[in-house]
């Protein structure tokens, strides 16, 4: 059974939040990067962007599919991830690190704790 | 229900394969290096496919060559024994059954491996049009086969087979000894490589695998069914249910080098007819650019938005498509009117809402060197 690292928070759409100061870094888990194989394009929104909860902000394409990316939160995007633009293996390589997607500041800190812990993302997973 | 498994589906998980549903069957999708790496691992080295889940049979008998030479739209029947024909089945409508690979045993025998996902549906046309001119044997569920491909493909087989092998030429196959195994080996395959393809027992194919996988040279790799796509695609080799089906004839998939006119057999008027008339749609190979940053994938509108909004711009539809590997940006398959498939035409395809500009390209995208 893969574990998840335990300093973050989840999302039902297999993405992770980890504090970044006041923003909070963006990336797919270990699990979705299993069931998607290997990346080849990411289209991320720009630094500045508004982003909604629950909507799309980006698209993430491996060899057999592509798959949207949905805001975990709402807010503004403080920093994008331009290495994966020529190198999108990083997501496949170091998801929690390298492979991290973007920044985003939010407006209410309280969808934060709206987030999975790890146990519960861990839970999703297995009934997935 | 229970999905299918090969006989190799225990060594596929031992090795970490990621296993998944196709066509009910559970098959590697891919290894732990993962499709890219696999794909040029095929390219560079050589590569080992359990492609156990396709369908074989056997037709035989006094006036097997008669059935034969109705079911195909290629020159089967007539071939020397030991030559391999790849070819379609085609409905009396023209359009497609299968596209499959008949091996010319004698004029007796026919050993012929079909598509997985139509193995019940081939078995069943090749019953009903044979009109009990051959007996059919289905050894489906009996027979492994595992394709070895890549530039490193013949030395390996070669070498376990002391030497038998490397004169077979393509498309031309011999009962063969692959590491003390009984196989049929067939010098074909479906990546754009050179290589083989080998059937055996069932209860052998493990054996056989496991030689193979002992004596693969520095660079090989075992391969899922994901670069066995990516690769097929890239030697713009057309795949049932995607780029080849009931509703579109050989002639528009442009596999009429695969039709023979001057003889009968199902669906010969129609293609006649069809060619004299004219093709109105044709498969063409299309290339996006780099960096346009996207792929067009099985079902994308290809559009010409100055016929108008909505779905009246729709012109055709991608039926492949997938990152180019090893030949770079995107790559794919379409069916287009002919008024769009010369080399060079721009298209336009509607990428899950964003216009991408793609380039008709003739020939294959990869042709080894």
């Amino acid at each position: 059974m893969t574990s998840f690292p335990t300093d973050l928070r989840y999302t039902h759409d297999h993405e992770w939040l980890r504090a970044a100061g006041t923003a909070w870094r963006v990336g797919v888990t270990q699990f979705a990067v299993d069931q998607l194989g290997d990346i080849t394009i990411v289209d991320l929104p720009r630094e500045g962007d508004l982003v909604t909860k629950g909507q799309r902000f980006g698209t993430i394409e491996s060899v057999k599919s592509v798959s949207e990316l949905y805001a975990p939160v709402s807010g503004r995007v403080t920093a994008v991830n331009a290495a994966l633009r020529d190198a999108p293996e990083q997501i496949n390589n170091d998801p929690y690190g390298t492979g991290w997607m973007i920044e985003i500041e939010p407006n209410d800190k309280a969808e934060i704790d709206e987030l999975m812990s790890p146990d519960g993302y861990a839970e999703h997973v297995t009934a997935h | 229900m229970e999905r299918k498994r090969t006989p190799l589906w225990e060594l596929h998980k031992q090795a970490g394969a990621r296993l998944i549903d196709f066509g009910g069957w559970d098959m590697p999708v891919a290894y732990t290096a993962g499709t890219i790496k696999e794909h040029k691992a095929v390219r560079e080295a050589v590569g080992l496919f359990d492609v156990s889940h396709m369908g074989e049979a056997y037709l035989r008998g006094p006036r097997v060559m008669e059935a034969v030479e109705q079911l195909t739209s290629n020159a089967v029947a007539a071939v020397r024994p030991g030559k391999a024909v790849y070819t379609l089945l085609c409905r009396p409508s023209g359009g497609v059954v299968d596209d499959c690979i008949f091996y010319k045993r004698s004029d007796t025998e026919f050993f012929v491996i079909v598509n997985a996902s139509n193995t019940a549906k081939d078995l069943e046309w090749f019953r009903e049009h044979t009109h009990g001119l051959c007996d059919i044997e289905d050894v489906s569920d009996a027979t492994a086969l595992i394709a070895v491909q890549g530039p490193r493909a013949v030395a390996l087989v070669d070498g376990l087979a002391g030497g038998t092998l490397s004169g077979l030429t393509s498309f031309t196959f011999a009962d063969a000894k692959v590491a003390g195994v009984a196989c049929v080996a067939a010098r074909t395959g479906y990546t754009g490589e050179d290589g083989f393809e080998l059937a055996c027992k069932n209860e052998d194919a493990a054996a056989l695998w496991t030689a193979l996988v002992d004596h693969l040279p520095p660079g090989g790799l075992p391969i899922g069914l994901g670069a066995r796509d990516t690769l097929r695609l890239e030697a713009k080799l057309p795949l049932y249910g995607n780029d080849l089906d009931d509703d579109h004839t050989p002639l528009e998939a442009g596999l009429g080098w695969a039709v023979k006119l001057d003889r009968e057999f199902l669906g010969a008027q129609a293609l006649r007819d069809q060619k004299q008339r004219g093709l109105e749609r044709q498969l063409v190979g299309f290339k996006i650019a780099d960096d346009a940053r996207a792929i067009a994938r099985h079902g994308y509108p290809v559009v010409d938005r100055a016929r108008g909004a909505g779905e009246a711009a729709v012109i055709g539809t991608v039926t492949s498509g997938g990152p180019g590997i090893v030949v770079g940006g995107a790559i794919g398959l379409a069916y287009v009117p002919v008024g769009f498939a010369a080399p060079g035409t721009q298209l336009t395809i509607d990428c899950r809402g964003k216009d991408v500009p793609a380039t008709v390209v003739s020939g294959k995208f990869y042709k080894r060197t």
